[in-house]
């Protein structure tokens, strides 16, 4: 195993949406690395449908006022209002951005971007869905994360692709801890790789696959938090997680809310509109977190489908076929494919599916990573994206928001580290700052333990999607601690049965691991702590949302000794006043 | 609407016997590649890539590919399945049997198992300027572009560089020069996009030696396509705005 040494000024960690945005921000201003494990073709920015909100006011009146008041609501209160004004503002702009960047945005019939309704956003203050949604038939994200790409490709981003990283080290020589460095792991040769820097900016993607039923890429295993969390960076609002309403039954894959948006409709197996008792106004275009749980009601009492009465339907047989396949070709693909469904005649079986996390490694709107309750900057790290939370979506995010936080954020991010970074020397590298990650690795293909990381991965998952979903109580959140707890400790007694050098996924996998078991334990205690239903975390031992205790963001903490500690800071008020959440 | 002939899914399906005959070569210890043959059990509705995962997970950790999204958006797991290229995470053991045989996809290097080098590949892809050229300054808004216009490119927006097609065609496993038919479908993304403005620059990259003309329109590619993109037909469009200087 060699060890090489590189230094920039600048490294992105992650090429999904937000790394390749901030690369574009960053690239050409300072000497930049952008480290991906994947190719960045294969970040699961593409694997986003429906579209992206922006008050563009293409086809019918919208502000970004409006836009700013549906995230608030969506939020449940939750969400920074301050963040959340920037982003709408700038959701225009950042449409218009990937317009010139070439994005193969849908059009009307007039050649202005085409816009959809999507769930959770409204006209003039929750009156009626609006359309809002910017989309590319049902591929919008793939057509972002290839726009953002070709992107890099014209400004010869400098990828260091199928490279993991696996430490970031920091100077605390000052009295005030700095970035100086990421130790990253060559996934084709073994070898270790030193990337000296004054920067590095976090694009890592979600944690999806601590469950079971899922719709995120098995790739998504929270590296880039569950890093920093172990370097006793707080992560924050991890029990804040969205279960989107339409995965495809048994697989979890995404149907996009743009089904809905397009007047696709649920139903029981009674063939009841059940949205329709739930939210009068908006029906099936409801938030995500009260139509899962919608569905959920409906499994529970006993209105469910199929043998186990476990799934409910989406109904696109009313819908034009014409419509169907300009505007949802993918998503009713998925269903011939995984289900042998033709949705132009049947209705497509589904359940809600893990999908997004409103939590991750807390930062400021300008990117830059917050360490404490008390707004401490950490200087030279940033993150954007599904990893971070500014926090715009607060409980519960809106459909297209994410796309949107990326484009916005992952610029605002590359923006402030390209500023940072060109004001500040770099800091030398201490000899053997690669010696922990040498060790681990080491630690790893030596081991003899008993246990498997697919049998620990496999029952961290059951318990997740068991215990800590769409609906939660003491008793299943105490029964899935229990469990990560005994995990956690049968991790500590793994074999792998790779031990080479050359594409070692059976070692990366085993780091991984690592990360899911902790993100999942704070995940878990947060959710324990909260007595309170809000968003997506929603308690059935205490149904209601509690402003008066528990309108704060959770920050969960890893001390020296293992232990999770929660703090908790407060939410940055703004014009919209909390009020109770209906549809 | 009434329920009665919503489908219902079988979530207790019977498990079957799946064999699979994988080609391994491990850089750090054989000198040629074999094939190795496991069994698992699965679901006739499991993915190729879910007896993939079991064999990893089960019985061989040692077992090297790549996937990330398994519902063939992210074009990782581009193998080839009983003598045709196909993405693992989008065929069912249904579809394609409980006798299969995976090997790497042909024309690009193998690395470990069924890891291939991608780097020629995307050495290629980059090789035709992927990426919109407008040197017009349309201010702070959006072009314009008609429906139609925007429909002309449409079928090639949808390719995920997967490698399906390039490492089919039988031009590029004999000529690895040949830009492959992965990159003329994003040369043809932008050629035919009405905002772009540098279409004679790649058509005359395409004019080269390596371009457009070693194609044999063998069909291949489009067989191949998880997309369904037309690959050939994408090829010709670029032949023909070549000769008759058309786009």
């Amino acid at each position: 195993m060699k060890v090489h040494y590189h230094s920039y000024d600048a490294v992105i960690v992650g090429a999904g949406g937000a790394g390749l945005r901030a690369a574009i921000e960053v690239a050409g201003k300072v000497k930049t690395a952008v480290i991906t494990k994947l190719y960045p073709t294969r970040s699961h920015t593409g694997a986003a449908q429906g579209g992206m909100c922006a008050a563009l006011a293409n086809v019918e009146e919208d502000y970004w006022e409006w836009h700013a008041f549906d995230t608030v609501k969506g939020s449940d209160y939750l969400g920074d209002q301050d963040a959340i004004d920037i982003m709408c503002r700038e959701a225009i702009d950042a449409v218009i951005d990937l317009e010139h960047f070439g994005m193969a945005f849908s059009r009307t019939p007039e050649g202005r971007i085409d816009q959809r309704r999507f769930g959770g956003h409204t006209r003039n203050h929750g009156e009626a869905p609006v359309r809002r949604s910017c989309y590319a038939a049902d591929r919008t994200g793939h057509m972002i994360l290839q726009t953002l790409y070709q992107q890099c490709v014209a400004r010869e981003v400098n990828f260091f692709n199928e490279f993991q990283v696996f430490d970031i080290i920091f100077d605390e020589s000052d009295g005030e801890r700095r970035v100086s460095g990421v130790v990253a792991y060559e996934l084709a040769t073994g070898d270790i790789h030193v990337f000296a820097t004054k920067g590095v900016l976090f694009a890592t993607g979600g944690f999806g696959k601590m469950f079971k039923i899922s719709s995120n890429a098995h790739t998504l295993t929270g590296d880039g938090p569950g890093l920093l969390f172990r370097k006793n960076i707080p992560m924050e609002d991890l029990e804040f997680y969205q279960f989107h309403p339409t995965g495809i039954y048994g697989f979890g894959i995404l149907l996009s809310e743009a089904a809905r948006g397009e007047g696709g409709i649920l139903r029981n197996v009674h063939g009841e509109r059940f949205m329709e008792r739930v939210a009068p106004t908006v029906k099936d275009l409801a938030p995500r977190d009260m139509v899962a749980r919608a569905i959920h009601a409906e499994i529970r009492e006993g209105r469910g489908a199929g043998p186990d009465k476990d799934y409910v339907y989406l109904d696109l047989t009313h819908l034009p076929p014409e419509q169907i396949d300009a505007k949802l070709p993918d998503i009713t693909d998925f269903a011939r494919t995984y289900l042998g469904i033709e949705p132009k005649q049947q209705p497509i079986p589904i359940q809600p599916t893990a999908h997004y996390a409103m939590g991750g490694i807390p930062t400021n709107v300008e990117g830059e990573v917050i360490g404490d309750s008390n707004g401490t900057i950490i200087r030279g790290l940033y993150a954007a994206g599904e990893c971070a939370c500014v926090s715009v979506h607060g409980a519960n995010r809106l459909g297209t928001n994410s796309l949107l936080d990326i484009v916005v954020f992952g610029k605002r991010g590359g923006h402030s580290m390209a500023n940072y970074v060109s004001q500040t020397d770099h800091i030398d590298l201490r000899r053997g700052v690669e010696q922990d990650v040498l060790d681990r690795i080491s630690a790893i293909k030596s081991a003899t333990g008993g246990n498997k990381v697919s049998d620990i991965r496999t029952e961290l998952q059951l318990t997740m999607t068991d215990n800590a979903s769409v609906v939660r109580t003491a008793e299943s959140l105490d029964a899935a601690i229990t469990t990560i707890n005994r995990l956690k400790e049968e991790y500590n007694n793994i074999h792998i049965d790779d031990k080479g050098e050359v594409f070692n996924y059976d070692l990366v996998e085993a780091m991984e691991l690592g990360h899911l078991l902790d993100l999942a334990e704070a995940f878990v205690i947060g959710a324990q702590a909260r007595k309170e239903s809000r968003g997506a975390h929603w308690r059935d031992d205490y149904p209601t949302r509690d402003d008066a205790n528990w309108m704060k963001h959770t920050l969960a903490y890893r001390d020296a000794d293992g232990q999770v500690r929660l703090e908790y800071k407060d939410v940055i008020s703004g014009r919209y006043e909390p009020m109770e959440r209906k549809y | 609407m009434t329920m009665d002939k919503s489908p219902q899914i079988d979530s207790h399906e019977k498990e079957v016997k799946v064999t699979l005959r994988i080609k391994r070569y491990n850089p750090e210890v054989d000198t040629r590649p074999r094939f190795q043959v496991y069994e698992v059990m699965l679901k006739p509705g499991d993915r190729v890539l879910d007896a993939l995962h079991a064999v990893k997970w089960k019985l061989d950790g040692t077992l090297s590919f790549r996937r990330s999204c398994a519902h063939g958006v992210c074009g990782s797991d581009a193998m080839v399945i009983n003598g045709e290229n196909k993405l693992a995470c989008v065929n069912l053991i249904r579809n394609v049997g409980t006798d299969l045989t995976i090997e790497p996809i042909r024309g690009l290097p193998v690395i470990k198992d069924l890891v291939v080098d991608m780097e020629p590949f995307f050495a290629q892809y980059r090789s035709v300027l992927p990426y919109l050229i407008a040197n017009d300054d349309p201010g702070y808004k959006e072009r314009l572009q008609s429906q139609d216009d925007r429909e002309r490119y449409d079928d090639t927006t949808k390719c995920i560089l997967c490698a399906c097609c390039t490492t089919s065609c039988p031009v590029y496993w004999a000529n690895d020069e040949y830009v492959g038919p992965a990159a003329i479908v994003n040369a043809h993304r932008f050629i035919f996009d009405s905002r772009d403005q540098a279409a004679s620059e790649r058509l005359d990259i395409l004019n080269q030696k390596s371009g457009v003309w070693r194609c044999r329109t063998s069909f291949n590619c489009t067989e191949a396509c998880p997309r369904g993109i037309s690959v050939t037909k994408t090829i010709e469009e670029v032949k023909r705005a070549i000769l008759y200087d058309r786009v």
